[in-house]
């Protein structure tokens, strides 16, 4: 059983200005992929709880960047309420599909919708923390340039970090096509909204890459 | 109960003992696989079950269509969280594919068109407890819904629901599917919140 632990808030971070990055000090933590997700639970006064998933952002330590949704029940609770020294309940590592691991040294492609690149910066940093030499490639689709997750670290690649930007709503308005996605050979993981994360996938087949080595994860609702 | 979230209310509660616990209710109709959604043209389709004694069962698109059908409503529960209300099908009753099939197996294999396993008791899948569907909310079921056809077995979670369905096999053991046999749970009852193995 995967049981609910106590996370204390240790530190937090606007990612964007819709988004904040929780650091969590969560004892006994038995460590993850990257690629993993959690559960959270809040629970309120009486007795009402409400959970979500949200992916890890670091390989190691437990590190959540939640994007706040309007009318969002959980996600606007953390993004705006949930203050250093807080305690909430999370329970995890789950999910043992959508992860990279670091003994597979095929090269990797990512491909990120907005808040999709959370699970897969866990993958960039534990290729960093790795060593080796596996390319990655980072496809991060997202409305502008402002609304970017890990600046300091995006801006100034590794130098095995090749990151190709598609900004959808800067002029001229596009939306990701075949020429940004390089061909077949590297293992795919593309996370996002779900529509993003449908023609993403459709225009990877039609670059020739197997459906069996591309691994998606959507979220919505 | 658990520790309180200072200054946690949540949303107001009137679910009226509908949604099974940990889950949310949504309006529209989240999306989640673990790929590429499979292309299946309908006159290239078939459905099989095939038994644990080597026989195999087999439905063309026509054959399908040409079965009674069923339109069920129900309430679906997906692992993720979110819960939806009211949803209704159309399709065959497991009940009227199996009506034919003779077995003494205990458990049940669905697998799909792109790869994609699920497992559970077959009594899981009779007594109008599960259907072959095609239809959702009165139009044909959209490919990244699982068209042409999914599985809908509403009272387990809803990756039990194979999208792109291509078959049933048989076995007289349990054999974990895709996400049971990574780290989720084997049976996946929404009301016992069996989400993860161990659950």
């Amino acid at each position: 059983m995967i049981r609910w632990r106590r996370a204390r808030l240790t530190a937090a971070r606007e990612e964007s200005p819709t988004a904040r990055t929780l650091v969590f000090e969560v004892p006994d933590w038995p460590g993850h992929l990257a690629g993993q997700h959690v559960d959270v639970r809040l629970t309120a006064p009486d007795g009402y709880t409400a959970q979500r998933s949200y992916s890890l952002a670091t390989p190691e330590g437990v590190e959540l960047t939640v994007e706040g949704l309007p009318d969002g029940e959980v996600s606007s609770y953390l993004v705006d309420e949930l203050t250093v020294g807080d305690e909430i309940e999370l329970r995890g590592p789950v999910g043992g599909w959508f992860v990279w691991r670091p003994a597979v040294t095929t090269p990797v492609l990512l491909v990120a919708g907005g808040s999709g690149i959370v699970p897969l910066m866990a993958m960039i940093r534990a290729r960093r923390l790795a060593g080796g030499d596996t390319p990655f490639h980072l496809v991060y689709s997202l409305r502008e340039p402002a609304r970017r997750y890990y600046a300091a670290e995006l801006d100034a690649p590794d130098p095995w970090l090749t990151i190709t930007w598609v900004h959808t709503r800067l002029a001229p308005h596009r939306r990701i096509t075949k020429d940004d996605l390089p061909g077949p050979g590297p293992d795919v993981f593309v996370c996002g909204p779900t529509g993003f994360v449908e023609a993403a996938a459709d225009l990877l087949l039609d670059v020739g890459h197997d459906s069996a080595r591309i691994r998606t994860e959507r979220f919505g609702g | 109960m658990g520790i309180i979230s200072r200054g946690f209310r949540g949303r107001p509660r009137d679910d009226h003992g509908r949604l099974p616990p940990g889950q949310y209710q949504v309006h529209d109709f989240p999306v989640l696989s673990a790929g590429p959604t499979p292309r299946i043209e309908q006159d290239r389709w078939e459905f099989a079950i095939d038994t644990e004694a080597g026989q195999t069962h087999r439905w063309s698109w026509q054959e399908l269509m040409a079965l009674p059908q069923e339109s069920p409503t129900a309430d679906i529960h997906c692992v993720t969280k979110w819960s939806k209300f009211d949803t209704t099908w159309q399709g065959v009753s497991l009940d009227v594919l199996f009506e034919d099939v003779e077995t003494a197996a205990e458990y049940a294999l669905v697998h799909s068109y792109g790869g994609y396993t699920t497992n559970l008791p077959l009594e899981d899948l009779l007594d109008g407890k599960a259907w072959i569907c095609h239809r959702f909310d009165g139009e044909e079921l959209e490919p990244q819904h699982g068209g042409p056809a999914r599985l809908v077995v509403p009272h387990l979670y809803f990756w039990k629901s194979a999208k792109w369905v291509r078959g049933i096999r048989l076995l007289n053991e349990d054999w974990p599917g895709f996400w049971e046999s990574a780290g989720y749970h084997n049976y996946g009852d929404p009301w016992r919140e069996q989400r993860y193995e161990g659950d």
